[in-house]
Order: C-alpha cells, then sequence, then structure tokens
C-alpha cells in the first residue's frame, strides 16, 4: 500500500488524457468540453449523478461512441476518437455491474474464453492444464484466494469481480474501469475489493472507480472528479477528499442528512416474528418486534437471512417454523397476494426481475396488485388505472413522459418509484424495503429516504434492508443486526455506528453497553 | 386491432384473391361455407391454445383430448343413449378436469409444460384407442338428433353455425384477454412470472385456469368436429390439430415466451392457415404438398413479422430520438 502510494505521487505522464471532449445527443448535451487525465498506478474516483455524463464518458473511452470534438491521448498517441478494438489494444478494460461470466465454467476457462490455448493439432482442443497455468500467476497477483480450476459458481460475487479483473490482466490492461463494483457486495467483501484495487496500483495500472458509494472513494481514491450536467465541476486532491464536498459539488447544493429525524416515540407493535425460521438457516430462528412509526433498519452480511426473512414476511418464501403477527393477530402468509391483503408490502431487491414487469406501462404497473378498485365488472377500465397513476406520478415525482410509459424505459431510481407508487396507492401497514436504493443516484436515494420518513410518520411500520452502512445509520430509528440466520443485536439510535454494526455482523458481542 | 393483426389480415385478402383470380370456384358459397366451418372449429381450439400461449405454457394434448372426447361422445349419444345436452356436459366437465391436472402438475409440481402435455398427449390418445377397441365410433345408420346436428353441423342464414359460435366464444375470449382483471393477470404472468407474484397476483391460479379454459374450449371444439365427421377413427382424428392451433396462435402474434399476442391475430391466424388448405385443393397442387406449404408460409409469415417491426423499432428509434435520448445517457 505504501509503495502503491509513492508511485502515485511521483510525477508521471499520464496514461490516458482527454482534451475538451465534447458529445451531443439531439436534444441533449452529454458532455460539454470535458478534459481529465489519468496517470499509471492512480485510483480516480469518478462521481456524479446518473444523467451526469459518467456513461457517455465511458463509452467513449470503451471506443462505442465517438465524440463530437476533442481528443484522446493514450500513452502520448493522439486519436479523435476510439474504436472497440483501439481501446482493447490500448489495454483499457471494463468491469462493468452486471459481470460476463459463466456460472458453468471453471475460474480459468472463465478468463479465456474466446481465447483458450489450443492443443491436439488440427482437433484444436481445449489445452485445460495450460490455460490453467497461464491463470495461477494472475490470480497471485490479485492475492486470489481461490484456484483456477474452482469452478465460477463455487465463488461469491466479489471473487467473481476478481475474476474480471483478472480477465482484463491477462489482456495486459493498464486501465481498469470498475463500473459501481461495490453496489451489489456486502459489507466484508468490499474490504477485499479495495484491496485488489491496491494491487493493482501496485503494479503500475491505473483505475477509475465509479460508485455511488462515496465512503469508498473517500477510502481508495487518490484523486476524485466530479461530474455534473456533462462538466467537470470540482477535482479533489487525495487531501481534500471528504463525503459532504463530494455530495455538494454533484447536486450543486448542501443535501443535509438525509433523515434529520427527531427520535420520536415509537408507536405500538404492528408486526412481531417469534421463532420464525426460513429455508437458509433452518435451525436459527428470528425474534422481532416492528414498531408503527418507526423505521427499522436490518443490516447484516450478504447471506445472512436478511432478504428470505423479508420474503417470508412476504409470503414469497415458506416459513419453517414460528409465527407471524401484524397488529397482534395471526398472520401466516402462504402467497404474497394474502400478505398484499394485510397491507404487508414488499419492495424487493431485485427490482427488475421481481419489482416490476419492465414491458408495461407505468399505470399496468402501479395498478396490478389492486386492480378490482380499478375496474367494473371485471373490466379494467382505463381512466381508473390513469388516475391513479397520474396521482402518485405526481406524489413521487416519477420522471415519465406519460403514464403510459413502458416501466422499462426508465432509469433506475424512476423504475423504483414506480415500485413504490404501486404500494402507496393502497394502504400500507407493513412496508419492507429490500436494498431500496442499490444502483440509484444520490437525489433520488434522499426523496426515498424522505418518503419511508413520511411512512413512519403516517403510523406505517417500516422495515428497510441495506448493506450499505451510510443508510441504516443514517435513516433507521433502530438498527437490527442478523448473523446467520438470527439476530445478533438490536441497536438503539445511541449505539449507532458502523464498528457496532460490524461486530454483530460478523457474530461478535459489543465490547461495553450491550445490545437491547 | 394491431399493425401485426392488419399485417396479417392484407395477407389473407391478398392471397385470396389471387386464388380467386387462378380460380374463381374460390368465392362459391359452397366453398365459403366449407372453409368458415373448418375456420370455426379449428378457431375454437386456437382460442383455446392462446390462453396457455399467453402464459409462456403450451398444450400439446389437444389432438388427442379431441380423439378421446370425441370418442366418448359420440358413444354416449349413439350408443348409451345418454341425452345429448347431458353427454355435452360430461365432456365440458371431463375437459375441465384434465385441464386442471395439467395445470396442477406444472403450477405445484413443477413440472415443464412440453413434458406435461407431451405425455397428456400419448395418454389420451391410448385411452381413446383402447375405449373403441381401436375401431371407428360413428352414428348408426338413421340414428339422428336434428337440434344437436343444426346447433353443430347446422348453417343460418347461409352461415355455418360453428363459424357463428367461433365469433360469439371469439368475442367473449377477446374481452376475457384484453379487457379483464384475469385477462391482465395472464399478460403479467406471461411477462414476469415472479414480479406477477411479487404484486400479489396468484400466479398459480392464473396458470391453472389457463389451461382448464384451453381444455374447455378444446372440448367445444371436439363435439363440432365430432359432429362433422360423425365417424371417428381413434387414432387419428384429431392427429396434429395442437400444432394447428399452435401454428395459428404464432402466425397471429403469440410469443412462445408468454405475454404477448392477441384474440384476434390467433384468429386471423386461423383463417390464413384454412385459405391455404383451400388453396392447395383449388390449385391442384398435389395434396401431399399441404403441410409443406403451411409450414413455408408460417415460416415466411412469422420471419417477416420480426423483420418489420425491428424495422419498425429502429426507424421510431430514429424518429424519437431527442426525447429518448434524454433519457439514454442517465442510464448510467
Amino acid at each position: 500500500m505504501t509503495s502503491a502510494l509513492a508511485a502515485a505521487q511521483a510525477p508521471v505522464e499520464p496514461f490516458l488524457t482527454l482534451t475538451d471532449v465534447r458529445k451531443t445527443y439531439p436534444g441533449v448535451v452529454a458532455l460539454q468540453g470535458f478534459s481529465m487525465n489519468v496517470r499509471p498506478g492512480e485510483v480516480l474516483g469518478l462521481v456524479g449523478e446518473n444523467g451526469a455524463g459518467k456513461s457517455t464518458l465511458m463509452k467513449i473511452l470503451g471506443g462505442v461512441v465517438e465524440p463530437d470534438a476533442g481528443t484522446i491521448t493514450v500513452d502520448g498517441v493522439e486519436h479523435r476518437a476510439l474504436s472497440v478494438a483501439s481501446s482493447m489494444s490500448a489495454g483499457i478494460a471494463f468491469v462493468h455491474q452486471e459481470l460476463n461470466l459463466f456460472d458453468n465454467l471453471d475460474v480459468a476457462a472463465n478468463i479465456f474464453i474466446g481465447r483458450e490455448p489450443r492443443t491436439g493439432g488440427f482437433l484444436r482442443l481445449v489445452d485445460t492444464q495450460k490455460q490453467r497455468e497461464m491463470t495461477a500467476p494472475l490470480l497471485a497477483r490479485l492475492g486470489a484466494g481461490f484456484k483456477p480450476s474452482t469452478p465460477l459458481a463455487d465463488l461469491s460475487l466479489a471473487q467473481r469481480q476478481m475474476v474480471e479483473i483478472a480477465k482484463a490482466l491477462s489482456m495486459n490492461a493498464r486501465l481498469v474501469i470498475l463500473d459501481e463494483p461495490t453496489s451489489s457486495l456486502p459489507l466484508s467483501e468490499t474490504a477485499k475489493l479495495l484491496d485488489v484495487i491496491a494491487a493493482l496500483k501496485a503494479d503500475g495500472i491505473a483505475v477509475i472507480l465509479i460508485s455511488h458509494r462515496l465512503h469508498e472513494i473517500e477510502e481508495a481514491a487518490d484523486r476524485v472528479i466530479v461530474l455534473r450536467d456533462g462538466t467537470r465541476v470540482g477535482t479533489l486532491e487525495k487531501g481534500e477528499i471528504d463525503h459532504d464536498r463530494m455530495v455538494k459539488l454533484m447536486i450543486g447544493r448542501d443535501l443535509k442528512a438525509q433523515t434529520a429525524a427527531p427520535a420520536q416515540a415509537r408507536g405500538p407493535v404492528a408486526f412481531r416474528a417469534t421463532g420464525v425460521r426460513t429455508s437458509t438457516y433452518p435451525d436459527k430462528a428470528v425474534d422481532l418486534d416492528l414498531h408503527k412509526g418507526e423505521i427499522l433498519g436490518v443490516a447484516g452480511l450478504v447471506g445472512s437471512g436478511r432478504t428470505e426473512l423479508a420474503r417470508a414476511m412476504f409470503g414469497v418464501d415458506p416459513v419453517l417454523g414460528g409465527t407471524f403477527e401484524v397488529e397482534g393477530a395471526p398472520y401466516a402468509p402462504r402467497q404474497a397476494s394474502q400478505a398484499v391483503a394485510r397491507g404487508v408490502f414488499l419492495v424487493p431487491e431485485d427490482r427488475k426481475a421481481a419489482g416490476l414487469l419492465l414491458d408495461l406501462q407505468i399505470s399496468q404497473n402501479i395498478s396490478l396488485p389492486d386492480l378490482p378498485r380499478h375496474s367494473h365488472n371485471f373490466i379494467v377500465v382505463k381512466r381508473k388505472e390513469h388516475a391513479t397513476a397520474e396521482a402518485q406520478r405526481r406524489n413521487l415525482d416519477i420522471r415519465a413522459p406519460a403514464v403510459t410509459t413502458l416501466a422499462g424505459t426508465l432509469s433506475g431510481g424512476n423504475q423504483q418509484k414506480v415500485v413504490l407508487g404501486k404500494w402507496l396507492a393502497m394502504k400500507p401497514r407493513i412496508m419492507i424495503f429490500d436494498e431500496p436504493t442499490r444502483g440509484i443516484d444520490v437525489g433520488t436515494k434522499s426523496e426515498i429516504y424522505r418518503l419511508m420518513r413520511r411512512l413512519a410518520d403516517d403510523g406505517v411500520a417500516v422495515m428497510m434492508i441495506s448493506s450499505d452502512m451510510e443508510e441504516v445509520i443514517g435513516v433507521s430509528d433502530r438498527i437490527a443486526v442478523m448473523h446467520e440466520g438470527s439476530i445478533s443485536g438490536i441497536l438503539g439510535r445511541d449505539q449507532f455506528s458502523e464498528e457496532n454494526i460490524m461486530r454483530l455482523a460478523i457474530g461478535k458481542t459489543l465490547t461495553q453497553g450491550e445490545a437491547e | 386491432m394491431t399493425k401485426k393483426d392488419l399485417g396479417l389480415l392484407v395477407l389473407i385478402i391478398v392471397v385470396g384473391a389471387i386464388v380467386a383470380l387462378i380460380n374463381p370456384r374460390f368465392l362459391l358459397p359452397i366453398n365459403l361455407a366449407n372453409t368458415a366451418n373448418l375456420v370455426g372449429m379449428f378457431g375454437l381450439s386456437a382460442l383455446g391454445q392462446a390462453f396457455v400461449i399467453v402464459t409462456g405454457g403450451i398444450e400439446l394434448s389437444v389432438g388427442s383430448v379431441i380423439a378421446l372426447t370425441g370418442v366418448l361422445f359420440v358413444d354416449l349419444v349413439a350408443n348409451q343413449d345418454v341425452a345429448w345436452p347431458i353427454a355435452v356436459l360430461l365432456m365440458l366437465v371431463l375437459g375441465a378436469v384434465i385441464g386442471l391436472a395439467h395445470g396442477l402438475l406444472i403450477t405445484k409440481l413443477k413440472m415443464q409444460p412440453f413434458v406435461v402435455t407431451l405425455c397428456g398427449l400419448l395418454i389420451y390418445r391410448g385411452f381413446a384407442r383402447f375405449y373403441t377397441g381401436d375401431s371407428t365410433a360413428g352414428f348408426g345408420f338413421g340414428q339422428s338428433f336434428p337440434t344437436l346436428e343444426f346447433l353443430a353441423a347446422g348453417r343460418s342464414f347461409g352461415v355455418p353455425n360453428s363459424f357463428i359460435a367461433l365469433i360469439i366464444i371469439g368475442a367473449i375470449m377477446w374481452v376475457v384477454m384484453h379487457r379483464s382483471i384475469f385477462g391482465r393477470h395472464l399478460y403479467a404472468v406471461g411477462k414476469n412470472e415472479e414480479a406477477a407474484r411479487y404484486s400479489g397476483i396468484k400466479t398459480d391460479a392464473v396458470i391453472i385456469a389457463a389451461y382448464v379454459i384451453c381444455q374447455v374450449l378444446t372440448v367445444v371444439a371436439s363435439i363440432y368436429f365430432a359432429m362433422y365427421t360423425r365417424s371417428i377413427a381413434p387414432s387419428a382424428h384429431g392427429n396434429f390439430y395442437e400444432l394447428y392451433a399452435i401454428a395459428a396462435a404464432v402466425l397471429g402474434g403469440f410469443s412462445l415466451r408468454g405475454g404477448e399476442g392477441s384474440i384476434v391475430g390467433a384468429l386471423l391466424g386461423v383463417v390464413l392457415l384454412q385459405e391455404l388448405q383451400n388453396l392447395v385443393n383449388l390449385l391442384g397442387i398435389p395434396s401431399s404438398l399441404n403441410f409443406a406449404v403451411m409450414g413455408s408460409v408460417i415460416l415466411i409469415g412469422v420471419l417477416a413479422d420480426q423483420q418489420f417491426s425491428s424495422y419498425r423499432q429502429r426507424a421510431a428509434a430514429a424518429k424519437g430520438r431527442a426525447p429518448a435520448a434524454a433519457e439514454q445517457p442517465a442510464a448510467g
């Protein structure tokens, strides 16, 4: 780490320089005269709200989009535009949010897919042995704890990202661009990824890190460039990188702590789980009270059983034992429809697969759980659907041309608002949010936090599962931490700290001031 | 009517005009009435298939169910002296039970629709042949059921009653699929079953209902087929009928992946298939080439449709670039 720092501080020729790059799409300026450079062995943080121009910039670097003006200098050679091939041969590699890996192959085969070493003469068989031998040093460079022959299916998400990065190394990458690498990583794995970034640095490889999780940028970046409306609105050098400064530059104003929640008296128990066991941890039980008017944060490592608990509460996962109560009455949902009937709603983790139907219109998504109210004699009445959707569009400020717009064409934040609108149009008693702001920009995030608080103020019991520490601490009234299928502790506001959460999440107890 | 449906209608008219020019007998009332009768019968079974396909499923046992309920119905009415309305009712119940069984196997035991209904295809065909000892079931000489025969094989104002039945049932099914709550649920389940479940839809119930509707409509078609042929060879009756139904639905814009298609399109698909059948006969094409003609037209039709719609999308994208672009860079 120290040697890497030294390398970054030494004055080195930039590997990549962009000068006054412009890109205009009909009707919108995506980049207006953007300049930047990256030096070898430097970690450059790139932040900005959705729509700030980050993806256009990435497309230009990947050679997919041609800029209208400006120059791109790679290794001292000036280009007007890069092609996909020239970007690759220059050593620019991308690791995207959605990984391009094959579950059914081993690590080595994934790294050399399409470029396999051959053997067996004209048969051109894959030389599995050689492939693994070639992979081993790549994994060693990254400090990966798995073998070339490990099946990909056995790896965690962070390890899979390592495979992607190893693949980039195998193609002699000089610049690795990580696009939202941690948005779906649990806390413990995030640390691993940061180690890998340090390893790349030490090798003199430049890294561009794009993330909405600003504290990781704080931790990893040597320099941060903030983008807004297609221009660079600020550059922060190592010593200046700080969360509030980045947010202020990104949105052009102060974003005061998402919540500013007055610690208020919570209401009676709205939901109670007693000895509930779910499929991943059949011998562990969860006991949990959820009060009216509170936001209960649920923290813990990914795979600690949080999502399974939420799904069981919503009736989509089986409950193996124990009981639920809603407002004192027994509640045993076997299907989501029964949960919906009782006012227990879930905003699921995977927005695109489970949250909404991308091919349906906004209004059709919003009316879907409650069609009888939007119909007359079993016939759906469009007018009623549109009225409800229009109301939610105003309520949530869903940015779309019309309520008949297909949900799939919206940005992530607006899609999430449609999922919310679907439930807000009904009468929520218990709202469960599972990773509600994953992949959503800062502005929309704070809108969602405000909305959760509004719901709680209206007497709804809100439960929020999140792997984002800032979010859990900033938004919750209480935090329940899960560890391997049970609640390892519940923190009150005065006990909130990343350290306390982390200790409970890995199964340790608190040092002083035991959880309630 | 969607653009797709309209395209199909134009194709039907163009093919019809060409056939009529080459062989004017195409337009004779007797030929049109015969074709309409076939459209009516095959259309009923295509309607049923459409409900299953829109959920992303498939029902392969249709032809065998037509054979089984056909021989049972004829036997009950002709030999067992069961009053025909009761026999009809019994067959409808049998169809519902078969549909229910398929639906339960697919949803509760998580079997693949293709496998379940393929086994159904074999099983019901076997039962049909066993029931009659592989001999043909038919009405005895001089046996007559005037009301049943009128409803099933008669004509009103020169229009075959089977065709009228298709129009009435088709209109009802159009409302059910395209306007009702259940129809919305069907499309939602077909597009994304997981998301539908997370929206509180009883997805299993929706899928089971689709298979029940399919088999009930198949039985209605089966009774028309039985009264049309009047004698049923259980080893051959209804062979490939499921494939006609699937082909019609696909021609009409239904996607086998589910969540897409229109009832009008499926019915136009049936009309086109029957028109082609008719064309083979009228133009003196060897009838052995029948299937080859049908297969080629379906292939070309679906291919052309895909090309057109991707062309339309590109054109729309080019035209709507300005508003779309505002969203596009926002994706990152």
